[in-house]
């Protein structure tokens, strides 16, 4: 294990250090794919840079990262393949949670004798599972998407490794420490991982009194860490204004620059009367799932991690590759639910399509001028639904390999024919 | 009847209180006949302000560049010969009219012969009211100074109020300096009183009040063009406030300029277009022109040597340049006439100075065009850091007019030849960069000065939909990096501010130096594109204002008209001149959506957006249950009939 993976990490460091050294490193920084308007390295050193004419970073609408990313970056900023190093660092606490992760499954293994004996081939050898984590690394360090995030030093990468930490830390057992770091970056991770961290450990039962003593408990401890931090962000900065420019930034989505998303040309073309509804339905449908998959999947914090991250990269205002490369790691933990997946090659055929469209069709927009905005949104639009039916699919995959588990694998009717399965 | 018998107390009353009026303005006369021998004539009066002025002049640069100007009055006849004095000493002193002292009006033309074969005509009238329009008690009794004005000054409590209309562009290298420079399209800045609390407030009321005066859409000035530059725009008048909170300065580089502002700025003159100088301005010819500037700048100025009271200049300029070399089928003349297709036969009757200046500075003896009817008046003055020579038409005089009733000057070109000597401080501005995506601006400053050098203010406005990168700006002068000394800089805020750079440059002798900045182009809203998006988005000029070393001063060797003693140190007042210039404005083009299909965008996210939804919806609400074939119709309802037999179903 330790062999191969030293290789992949010495194969991606090599690919990353020639791709910064390369003229290519100032392009895939330009790129709108790569890069949105809150996390583009671009904008960091331009909050630097105010930072060092005695101007408020956030008095003007170039800088929307949090003030203790500004902060940490003012010591680190010398070292500028930093995020390099970050997406390290996030791999690595991938690399090890997955173990973890595999674990669990072994129990649920052990527990096979419960199941009915047709399942066996449902459940994975430990021989599987051992090459987990390698695959999990390998999907995440040499993803194209990775490599690109990375090389233009978005700090989409930070936010990876926070959120991968957390992750970490929550299966663990220990979710308080993660909790603050991941506050002090974007509000969406902060939004799930409230309803997240007490389902891990303590089944909802109102009737309980434990339970609602858990709950204020850690309602107490999120107000206060996101209260340390806001607090702390104010006597760095000393005003206010990173509020509005962070969080109200992300909520209301004044930067209509193109990227992946589906809301940069949505609020372009929007009448002006419609917007803050639209904005409220579209923003809501972040956080909306939260509690449905919760209820859901109480059972399965890991596969509800995935889920909610996928359905935030889909959903998000300003979403990048990086976003998607993150969820895109997790897929190699299911490969246990191939067989039950529908319509996975036309899915990977239509985002590896729309992946090498979307430079194209860009190009032909903005530079060639042969095209207009409508070829780019086209892409973007059949590059979402490809990530909807991708997620969509796993959840039926993971929901239906959990029925199986239960009823058996060769299902018959009454009258001994061979059943199908539906939803009802 | 009643209405008759109300009409005669109300008679009597006007009668009296005329009465006061002119009992109170005669003893007015006498006051000022008494100290009258002190001022000596009128040009010191209107020249009054100038000593506070000019223990001002270091801490308020632009103040430099009108008082040279005013510099020509008092200059004026020193080298002339002895009739001129006596005409020019005993001419205002016949035209001040002795009901009215405390307001003057007076009005001039300078036509100077450019290199380029070009004509450049620049008209100035300056009304001056020796009076307070913020001492609280209402103003309502206005003879020259226009009433539209008076009222703007003392409803919003304006200190200085400059605005200009300018339709093409200066070329400086071609033409030289200006005697007033504007950038093209609309420009207004305003200090306001130090007792104006909502200062955003009264300026938005402002701009809509100018508006409707100039007929002008000065209406689009909002927050996102507005700026309070720091150090670009010092107040020219007296008056110690120089806290920029009071500032407000924007441009419009879009707007448009023609006849419907022209109307009303000609209202403004107190004998309109109907006397004086201003018959010349007959639009169809001014708007036919390489360059067209019309300004007004409102400013408070010293009444008197002390400067204990305070009174309002108004100041109305309008610049043409004519391009009659093209257009005069290769003959090089040009005359009054062919120029404004009409002649002078009067100075404005309430004016009590009228004068034409040309410029024959490069004509000494005659040999390069020749002028008819000849002048004997010439006057010499330093003009922008040079020292010109102006033959001088008093219009005041009959004897200027001829026994034609009407003056047309003609001037005849002999030779082309000649070079101009190159403008010490030049500008240029230009948009680097392709595609949509990206672009870098690039401002090029150059000084022509062959040894010194010397430092200039740059002023950059740019709209928010460009964001500016801070930190890529650069500054480079013979290749090495010139780091500005001060720099001011303001971030925009989408749909709120601009951006607003400002920076203190140090321009080296004889060089080029280039300040770069990049930018990104924003992807707008379908609603605040222009009507038509695609020809692109203006941004104003970039400002450099300049203490600029005087030709006058650099010429060392010219002693032979001043004694030597007084030529060693180069004096003060001839040592720099204020200098402000303005480069290109820029067109940028922005990426555009497809205005045609709000509604199908609205649909087809909603769609996937739904699509989402569904597909999620239908995982969380639904369990898998495992599929019992429902039974064919026939079987169905011989159930329902074996069942009501009490037979067991099928």
């Amino acid at each position: 294990m330790a062999a191969p993976l030293t290789l992949l990490l010495v194969v991606a460091v090599t690919i990353r250090a020639a791709l910064f050294r390369s003229s290519l490193a100032d392009l895939i920084a330009e790129r709108v794919e790569v890069v949105s308007p809150l996390n583009a390295w671009k904008r960091v050193v331009e909050g630097l840079a105010l930072l060092d004419l005695g101007i408020s970073p956030y008095s003007g609408d170039v800088f929307h990262e949090t003030p203790l990313i500004i902060y940490l970056f003012h010591f680190l900023v010398d070292y500028a393949e930093i995020t390099f190093m970050v997406s390290r660092k996030f791999v690595s606490s991938v690399l090890l949670e997955s173990p973890r992760l595999c674990f669990r499954k072994q129990k649920y293994a052990l527990e096979a004798d419960r199941y009915p004996l047709d399942c066996l081939e449902l459940i994975r050898s430990p021989k599987e599972m051992y090459y987990i984590p390698l695959k999990v690394a390998m999907f995440y360090l040499l993803n194209p998407f990775t490599i690109l995030s990375c090389v233009a030093k978005s700090t989409c990468g930070l936010n990876n490794a926070v959120i991968a930490l957390f992750i970490l830390c929550t299966i663990k057992g220990s979710a308080l420490l993660t909790h603050t770091l991941s506050l002090c970056l974007h509000h969406y991770p902060a939004s799930f991982l409230f309803f997240l961290s007490f389902r891990l450990y303590i089944p909802v039962n109102i009737r309980r009194p434990s339970f609602w003593w858990y709950t204020l408990q850690y309602a107490f401890m999120y107000l206060g860490s996101l209260f340390v931090i806001i607090c702390l962000s104010f006597f760095l900065l000393g005003t206010w204004d990173f509020l509005p420019s962070v969080y109200g930034f992300i909520l209301s989505v004044p930067d209509l620059t193109p990227n992946i998303g589906l809301f940069w040309y949505f609020f372009a073309e929007m009448f002006e009367h419609f917007r803050l509804f639209f904005l409220c339905v579209f923003q809501i449908n972040v956080f909306f799932y939260t509690i449905p998959l919760s209820i859901k999947l109480k059972e399965h914090p890991v596969f509800l991690i995935f889920m909610q991250l996928a359905v935030i990269s889909i959903f998000k205002s300003y979403p990048t590759v990086g976003d998607i490369a993150l969820y895109l790691a997790f897929l190699p933990v299911w490969s246990h639910l191939y067989r039950f997946l529908r319509n996975v090659f036309l899915v990977s055929c239509v985002l590896l399509a729309c992946s090498a469209l979307f430079p194209v069709l860009w190009h032909l927009w903005i530079y060639a001028g042969s095209a207009n905005s409508n070829f780019y949104y086209a892409i973007t639009l059949l590059f979402n639904v490809a990530q909807i039916l991708l997620v969509s699919d796993y959840f039926y995959a993971y929901l239906r390999r959990e029925y199986h588990l239960t009823h058996g694998l060769y299902l018959k009717r009454k009258d001994g024919s061979e059943a199908t399965l539906v939803l009802k | 009847m009643a209405a008759h018998r109300c009409h005669f107390p109300a008679l009597v009353l006007i009668l009296w209180s005329l009465s006061v009026f002119i009992v109170a303005d005669v003893q007015e006369t006498t006051r000022l006949t008494d100290t009258g021998p002190s001022a000596a004539s009128s040009q010191q009066t209107a020249a009054a302000g100038e000593p506070p002025a000019a223990a001002e002049t270091r801490r308020q640069p632009p103040e430099e560049e009108d008082r040279r100007w005013e510099a020509t009055e008092v200059e004026e006849a020193a080298p002339g010969d002895a009739p001129s004095d006596s005409q020019t000493s005993s001419a205002p002193e016949t035209v001040v009219t002795p009901s009215q002292p405390e307001d003057d009006f007076q009005e001039e033309l300078v036509i100077r012969p450019l290199h380029s074969g070009d004509i450049y005509a620049s008209f100035q009238f300056r009304t001056v009211w020796d009076t307070d329009f913020m001492g609280g008690k209402k103003v309502s009794h206005y003879r020259l100074f226009p009433k539209s004005l008076g009222q703007v000054i003392s409803k919003f409590s304006v200190r200085e109020l400059h605005i200009s209309f300018t339709q093409g562009y200066w070329r400086t290298m071609q033409w030289g300096q200006p005697f007033l420079p504007s950038p093209p399209g609309a420009e207004l800045w305003v200090w306001f009183q130090d007792t104006v609390t909502d200062v955003d407030g009264t300026w938005k009321e402002l701009t809509n009040v100018l508006s409707g005066i100039f007929c002008a859409s000065l209406n689009f000035i909002d927050s996102t063009n507005t700026v309070q530059p720091s150090a670009s725009f010092k107040p020219l008048g007296i008056g110690n406030v120089t806290d920029h909170r009071f500032l407000r300065y924007a441009t419009l580089p879009r707007e448009i300029v023609c006849t419907e502002n022209l109307t009303p700025w000609k209202k403004l003159l107190p004998c309109g277009s109907k006397a004086g100088l201003a018959v010349l301005m007959k639009s169809e010819k001014l708007f036919h022109s390489s360059f067209h500037s019309q300004a007004v700048h409102i400013r408070p100025v010293c009444q008197d040597w002390q400067c204990k009271s305070t009174s309002w200049e108004l100041r109305q300029t309008l610049n043409v340049v004519f391009d009659l070399h093209s257009s005069g089928q290769g003959k090089r003349e040009w005359s009054l006439f062919k120029m404004f297709s009409r002649t002078l036969t009067e100075a404005c009757p309430l004016a009590s100075s009228s004068k034409i200046y040309i410029d024959v500075t490069d004509n000494p003896q005659g040999e390069q065009f020749e002028l008819s009817p000849a002048t004997p008046l010439l006057s010499q003055a330093v003009v922008l850091g040079d020292r010109r020579t102006y033959s001088v038409y008093d219009l005041t005089q009959q004897a200027t007019f001829g026994s034609m009733r009407s003056l047309n000057m003609l001037l005849r070109w002999k030779s082309s030849d000649g070079d101009m000597m190159r403008p010490l401080l030049h500008g240029e501005r230009y948009v680097a960069g392709y595609g949509l995506q990206t672009g870098e601006i690039h401002t090029l400053m150059y000084n022509h000065h062959p040894y010194r050098a010397f430092p200039v203010l740059l002023l950059d406005t740019v709209p928010w939909y460009l964001r500016l990168y801070i930190h890529t700006l650069t500054v480079t002068s013979k290749g090495k990096d010139n780091k500005p000394s001060y720099i001011h800089y303001q971030p925009s805020k989408d749909r709120v501010r601009p951006h607003l750079l400002e920076m203190l440059v140090q321009l080296p002798p004889n060089s080029v130096t280039e300040v770069t900045v990049q930018f990104e182009r924003a992807l707008l809203k379908w609603t605040e594109y222009t009507p038509d998006p695609n020809h692109g988005f203006y941004v104003g000029s970039s400002v450099v204002s300049a203490l600029v070393p005087s030709v006058v001063a650099m010429d060392t060797n010219s002693t032979q008209e001043r004694p030597l003693f007084s030529s060693f140190f180069p004096s003060k007042e001839e040592s720099s001149y204020f200098v402000r210039i303005y480069t290109e404005p820029l067109l940028v083009n922005l990426p555009t959506p497809d205005f045609s299909m709000p509604y199908n965008v609205i649909c087809l996210t909603c769609t996937v957006v739904a699509v989402g939804y569904g597909s999620l919806y239908n995982l969380l609400t639904r369990t898998f249950q495992v599929e019992e074939p429902s039974p064919g119709l026939a079987k169905r309802l011989a159930n329902i009939i074996r069942k009501m037999r009490g037979v067991p179903p099928l």
